[in-house]
């Protein structure tokens, strides 16, 4: 398992309770897992990691329980329980500097310190959809959710948040917007705020400017966004709803630059590399699809056989697989059956040998013509 | 089975485009040949090149319409002749050799030259069996409820709906038909939920005919939104039988290979009872070809040990897989499993998501 677990380098959570590592060097999945007590209350609901150096994941399945994954070891090697599951699913998981933050559906945020059992308890509204953490700041986070506005807190002062958002003016016919969060992510290198709703808007907040309202606003299609992640290129930020639609928007004027095609269902979580321009998706197609953001190419597709709610990327080249790992490992795994999975991937290349067909027969041409203009003027 | 026979037709009149391409591409090498010839005689008898008659000509070459036309036909002629020729020879030698005869090609179709889907479903496989023990459809799968199904249609129905839902109702046992009354989706869903429906099946209308329907299972999803064709009701049918009885059919589902084809075949035999009444000699058929699913509805007979006869009750309909949504019918907020894109996804012919 320790071998295994070493070579992957993407990890993806899944509604049947497994955790998946895929190796994208090496063209393959595991499960993490044993399979003879798989159950859907330990649904994968939320993922990050562990420690600074990436050798720890943690799990927040949907039963309560938070898992310790250890990448070098392969196995879990600790489980707490935070919460019971009767107040919802995990909704969002942070480490700060000794301790772990949950935060659960019904808008309780907890902070549970490591070695004592006292527990800071902040209550964030009544459904909130997800909570992150600063990650300059690591004991700030924000929250949001169905009518519930954005807060920012900060935890070493839990009483009242730093920022609350305030709603947008009221419409047209003066009644008034509904609110629904669904994911939210802090801007590097500023105190920005973007979060996508689940009425396809994209908001910008700015905490340190007077106005509480959101400074942009941009609208997306017309299903609700379901997932959002900023790729290491500073003003843009990527998108996904329930179709399937990814789009990547501009934060200057709110313009779509691109959108990545090839999702056949809802996103479900959606992650960019911290510095390559990568992004990598998942959802209810049961794919993980990894994009590349300049070319908007579909770089790799791996079909994980079930759905798939969160997915987590190293900090690391995800493509290249860590030195000294790997020279007992190719022989073990040439039978393994996991091989036709990835006979798919190859198939990518294809569209740009026909461009290049395509040029060259344009070259011949081009060269035709010229041959015959020259003709002419003879 | 409209619709299988206008690829047919297509195919056809492709062939013939096809062999029209090859004429000219045969053409072209013994122009070419030939001309080489005359350049050779033309070096060695000292004649000007500029005297050489073209030795061959194109059909497309002749000027005059009718006179092209008929060259062409006649060379068309002339090539079926040949062909039918060479089949005739082929048949004899097959003949001559016996049982010694080399085994027949098979004909490519686009679905024996079917991309290869990862998703295509491992009878073995533990994790989609976990999936699949554990998803909306495991109550009935596991015989603790018994299928109970709602069939209504868009807002006001005119002729043809309304008796296409009637036949429907016939098809699959514990049916009710309800009139619409202009009721939203979304309130009749709790209301059937709280009734023990499982099903709830709305047949879109569209300039009198149907041409959708909604599949919607009960009580947690998922959906499923289909486009209807070739509806042909009873009364529409040739050499049908008399009406079908009251027995639970046997269900056939074929050709749902794919992990996507797997969750739509289990939507289907969750709309019959568990147990058919072997009695009735009734079967329902849903057969998968390249992604249009074909629903029949026959009733058999054994006649010796060899020999069954059957016989078609109607009505017949071909459905197409649009989306795949999470949770019950909420085309706005609801969560799509699976969307048809047709832009994106059917770059290829030979892909297939059945």
């Amino acid at each position: 398992m320790g071998d295994k677990s070493q070579i992957c380098s993407v990890w993806v959570g899944s509604e049947t309770g497994i955790l998946k590592g895929v190796s994208l060097s090496k063209k393959q999945a595991f499960n993490f897992c044993e399979m003879n007590s798989l159950s859907r209350d330990q649904e994968v609901s939320v993922l990050c990691w562990g420690d600074a150096h990436e050798t720890e994941v943690l799990v927040g399945c949907s039963n309560g329980a938070v898992k310790t994954f250890s990448t070098e070891k392969g196995i879990f090697t600790e489980s707490r329980q935070c919460g019971d599951g009767t107040n919802g699913k995990f909704t969002g998981l942070a480490v700060t500097d000794s301790s772990l933050v949950t935060c659960v559906e019904s808008g309780l945020v907890q902070v549970w310190k490591e070695g004592s059992t006292d527990i800071v308890e902040i209550n964030a509204g009544n459904s909130v959809c997800r909570m992150r953490q600063n990650a300059s700041q690591r004991h700030q986070v924000a929250t949001g959710g169905k009518e519930t506005p954005l807060k920012v807190w900060d935890l070493e002062r839990p009483d009242t948040p730093i920022f609350t958002a305030k709603n947008v003016r009221n419409d047209w016919l003066d009644l008034q917007v509904h609110e629904w969060l669904r994911d939210l992510a802090f801007i590097p290198d500023s105190e920005k705020i973007v979060t996508c709703t689940g009425h396809h808007q994209v908001r910008v907040y700015d905490p340190s400017s007077p106005q509480r309202r959101p400074v942009l606003e941009v609208q997306f299609g017309e299903y609700p966004l379901t997932a959002l992640s900023l790729p290491s290129s500073p003003g843009s930020v990527v998108v996904g709803n329930t179709q399937g639609q990814v789009a990547i928007l501009d934060l200057r004027k709110g313009l779509v630059r691109g959108c990545l095609k090839g999702l056949a269902g809802s996103v479900r979580g959606l992650q960019c590399h911290p510095s390559l321009p990568l992004v990598a998706s998942c959802g209810l197609d049961r794919f993980l699809r990894i994009h590349n953001l300049e070319d908007r190419k579909l770089q790799h597709k791996v079909y994980l056989k079930s759905r798939l709610n969160c997915v987590l990327l190293p900090s690391r080249d995800p493509e290249v697989c860590p030195a000294g790992v790997d020279t007992e490992l190719e022989v073990k795994e040439d039978d393994g059956p996991g091989d036709e999975v990835w006979d798919t991937m190859e198939t990518v290349t294809e569209k740009t040998k026909k461009r290049g067909l395509e040029e060259k027969a344009d070259c011949v041409g081009k060269k035709m013509s010229t041959k015959k203009r020259k003709a002419v003027k003879k | 089975m409209d619709v299988e026979v206008q690829p047919e037709l297509q195919d056809k009149s492709k062939k013939q485009k096809k062999k029209m391409k090859h004429l000219k591409k045969r053409d072209k090498p013994k122009e070419q040949a030939i001309e080489k010839d005359v350049v050779k005689e033309s070096t060695t008898a000292d004649i000007p090149p500029e005297l050489a008659f073209p030795p061959t000509f194109s059909v497309s070459e002749i000027k005059n319409k009718q006179r092209r036309h008929f060259m062409f036909m006649k060379y068309k002629q002339e090539k079926r002749k040949e062909q039918l020729a060479l089949k005739k020879k082929r048949k004899k030698e097959r003949d001559a050799l016996g049982d010694k005869a080399p085994p027949k090609a098979v004909p490519k179709t686009i679905e024996n030259q079917r991309v290869y889907d990862e998703t295509t479903v491992d009878p073995e496989d533990e994790e989609v069996a976990f999936d699949e023990g554990t998803d909306e459809f495991s109550a009935y799968f596991n015989k603790l409820t018994n299928p109970k199904v709602l069939i209504t249609t868009s807002d006001r129905p005119r002729g043809r709906t309304v008796r296409f839902c009637e036949q429907l109702a016939t098809v699959i046992p514990d049916a009710h038909v309800y009139y619409r009354r202009g009721l939203a989706l979304k309130k009749v869903i709790p209301q059937c939920i709280a009734r023990d429906f499982t099903y709830l099946m709305v047949i879109n209308e569209d300039r009198k005919v149907p041409n959708g329907l909604v599949l919607c299972h009960l009580p947690d999803g998922p959906t499923a939104h289909f486009k209807v064709s070739s509806v042909r009701l009873r009364k529409e049918m040739k050499r049908r039988g008399k009406d079908p009885t009251e027995h639970s059919p046997e269900v056939i589902l074929n050709n749902f290979t794919t992990r996507l084809g797997h969750s739509i075949g289990r939507l289907f035999a969750a709309l019959f009872p568990h147990d058919p009444h072997f009695v009735g000699r009734q079967v329902a058929t849903f057969h998968n070809q390249r992604d249009f699913i074909f629903f029949r509805f026959h009733r058999y007979i054994f006649k010796n040990e060899k020999r069954v006869g059957i016989q078609e009750l109607g009505p017949r309909f071909t459905l197409k897989l649009r989306s795949l949504q999470k949770g019950t019918f909420d085309s706005k907020f609801g969560e799509y499993e699976w969307v048809h894109k047709r832009h994106e996804m059917d770059s290829s012919r030979r892909k297939f998501h059945l």
